[in-house]
């Protein structure tokens, strides 16, 4: 299969398929909705099921339904929606049940507006709902990542028994790029022996979040901890373009780190040795390539579509060795190269926002 | 003359003592599930889904799979375990309080849309775990921790018919309302049970099944009193019976 | 007429009082001892006289209690 152009949602729905889906619980909500019309008509093709939930709410606990009983399965939304699948998302975790949820993100807080967006950062890779535990969560900056990386992302789910989160963007989700599917075949997951399937011929099998007693949860929560530390130690992924030795580095995801290669070119261009780090995994946050560069580079600028978010994690990576300096859009509104190039002259000059 | 066994724990449920308070008819209803199980033959065959609220243990007593659903949502886990496994018999279990409040929506939509699965619905009027506060289907004037002068409806509403209120959904295969409060009622309510099985074990839709149960503990009475208490304020306003049986079509 | 017996499972029984109403006899009663779980547990009183009907078994909340009974 040559490269076929296909818009963000589409191309990450037919991903899913590929990558071994057969089931998705979704509720309509711009601007994702391609995702849930793509597969309503692509799952049945392939024996799959597509279910419009009623709710985000029931969305995500028929997801921990589904995954719980051994399928590859997913959801996807957009900011309110993802608020409102938060405790699913905990009791998935919890339960160490493997699925993929898409966040194409909006504009926030509350009902904010459906223009892109890059402010729920901290929901995702932060926590999000309650409890102690972590999603994996990439950020793909291109339709091409967007597939990669969500059929990876089935592999990650069932190798973690963990979710893991797409975070994208209103103009990802949107935009149309040509795109290659690299598998050939549908995958499939692996065996589930821990999955319910009926008692047959075995003990049976129980999917919860609950230990009652103080020393069965702290016991569960330093196992999820050493899964955590685990998938932090070889999961940590990052592009760096013209960063190895740059003055000034960008921090940048997603749609904003696009931008930031053409602010990095016309950079360099005009005598200033600007780079990008960009993290392709959000969480676990790849720290060390910025930590390294704090040793030669003079300052960073990270840029978002946010207020600042993962502005917070460069600084815990730069860990206080260099200035980090913020510039963020919101509202839907997308920096422009133009803006963020001005802050990058600024800080060559000297000068610090 | 030979000795038989006539009654005995049935082989579905597991050697744990119930966590359940004296004389909390709860047990009962957890023992005629196992034993529908039984009779049945689909111990292997079940994938059972829990609530959150005093049967959150409930698969500490049932020996098949099992998943534990968060607060409400056990219709919502319910399906997406039964779309994974249609060949499987689904059934979830939820309190009053999961499932005529919190959960409302889940339960709704999982009967409209006719999913393959039994929902039983454990009745007794009052939030138990959290130590008796007043619960959707609290009759009007009993006193609960936060109606402590007793459910005035001028403030605090009506109780929730669920059953009733499913039955009218063209999802709906099967709704029915049994109780357990006497041995007749006991062997009714295990038959309603089994039906509700059965039903799915055919293929023929959902089924709602609502069980009024008691609980003398945040009822203030004792085990006995609160049997007699069922009878004199819960049984007059959730009257036991069938609302919907296969083959009717709602008008 | 079939004879038969009760076995309430002293440890299993919280002492609730459900299966003393539902005998048809009355034959069983509330023991003055404590089990290990500090309940004062049902015990039937007059064993000679359980006919099997398990009807206390029905109402047991705790699966304490077998019946078995004699059958020609």
């Amino acid at each position: 299969m040559g490269k076929v152009l296909m818009k963000g949602n589409e191309a990450v729905a037919e991903a899913a398929v590929l990558g071994g889906c057969r089931y998705f619980f979704g509720y309509p909500i711009t601007p994702q909705n391609e995702i849930p019309e793509y597969l309503a008509k692509r799952l049945p093709e392939v024996g799959g099921t597509f279910l419009q939930a009623e709710s985000e709410i029931s969305a995500i606990n028929m997801v921990f339904g589904a995954a719980g009983s051994g399928a590859r399965v997913m959801t996807s939304s957009s900011g309110p929606g993802i608020s409102l699948k938060q405790e699913g998302i905990s009791y998935i975790a919890g339960a160490e049940l493997p699925c993929v949820i898409v966040n194409m993100v909006r504009g926030g807080p509350g009902l904010g507006n459906i223009g892109p967006a890059q402010s729920d950062y901290f929901q995702a890779t932060k926590g999000g709902g309650h409890g102690d535990y972590r999603l994996i969560v990439l950020g793909p900056a291109s339709v091409q990542e967007l597939v990669d990386l969500t059929i990876e992302a089935f592999e990650m789910a069932d190798r973690y028994r963990n979710p893991v989160m797409i975070l994208g963007d209103g103009i990802l989700g949107q935009m149309m790029e040509p795109v290659e599917f690299k598998v050939k075949e549908i995958m499939s997951g692996p065996e589930k022996p821990w999955a319910t399937t009926g008692a047959k011929g075995r003990t049976r099998n129980l999917i919860t979040s609950l230990y009652i007693v103080p020393e069965d949860l702290e016991e569960h929560c330093r196992k999820l901890k050493e899964k955590y530390d685990g998938i932090a130690a070889v999961e940590k992924r990052h592009e760096s373009y013209f960063a190895e030795d740059a003055e000034i580095v960008l921090a940048a995801y997603g749609t904003t780190a696009r931008i930031c290669k053409a602010v990095v070119d016309q950079a360099r261009e005009e005598g200033i040795r600007a780079g990008l780090i960009r993290p392709v995994s959000l969480w676990p946050f790849p720290d060390e390539p910025y930590f390294k560069a704090a040793d030669y580079a003079d300052a960073f600028l990270a840029v978002e579509m946010s207020n600042g978010q993962m502005v917070e994690d460069v600084r815990l990576s730069v860990n206080g060795k260099k200035p980090v300096h913020f510039l963020g859009r919101t509202g839907g509104i997308v920096p422009t190269k133009a803006e963020i190039y001005a802050d990058v002259k600024k800080i060559a000059a000297g000068g610090v926002r | 003359m030979a000795v038989k066994k006539v009654f005995t724990k049935p082989a579905s449920m597991t050697d744990k003592t119930m966590h359940f308070c004296p004389g909390c008819t709860h047990g009962i209803i957890q023992r005629l599930v196992a034993e529908v199980i039984d009779e049945l033959g689909i111990r292997e065959d079940t994938i059972a889904v829990g609530p959150v609220g005093c049967a959150v243990f409930c698969y500490d007593y049932w020996d098949v799979d099992f998943q534990q659903a968060s607060h409400g949502r056990a219709p919502a886990v319910a399906t997406g375990v039964k779309r994974v496994h249609p060949d499987k018999v689904v059934f979830s279990l939820q309190g009053d309080g999961d499932i005529a409040a919190i959960g409302t929506t889940e339960i709704v939509h999982a009967a409209a849309r006719g999913e393959q699965i039994s929902c039983l619905f454990v009745n007794n009027s009052i939030y138990g775990m959290t130590g008796g506060q007043m619960a959707p289907t609290t009759i009007v004037g009993q006193k609960t921790t936060t109606t402590p002068d007793g459910r005035d409806s001028s403030r605090a509403g009506y109780p929730v018919k669920l059953t009733e209120m499913l039955a009218v959904l063209d999802g709906v295969t099967y709704s029915a309302r049994v109780s357990v409060h006497s041995p007749a009622n006991v062997v009714k309510a295990k038959k309603v049970i089994k039906k509700a099985f059965e039903i799915q074990m055919k293929g023929e839709g959902f089924a709602i099944v609502e069980i009024l149960s008691t609980c003398p503990t945040n009822w203030g009475l004792s085990p006995v009193d609160s049997i007699k208490w069922l009878e004199d304020n819960v049984l007059p306003y959730f009257p036991i019976g069938e609302f919907k049986t296969p083959g009717e079509v709602s008008s | 007429m079939a004879k038969g017996r009760a076995i309430i499972c002293e440890h299993r029984c919280k002492g609730c009082g459900l299966c003393i109403t539902a005998c048809p006899q009355g034959l069983i009663e509330i023991s003055n001892k404590l089990n290990a779980s500090g309940f004062h547990p049902a015990v039937v009183s007059e064993l000679e006289k359980c006919k099997g009907c398990a009807l206390c078994a029905l109402m047991c909340p705790d699966v304490a209690i077998e019946v078995e009974r004699e059958e020609k």
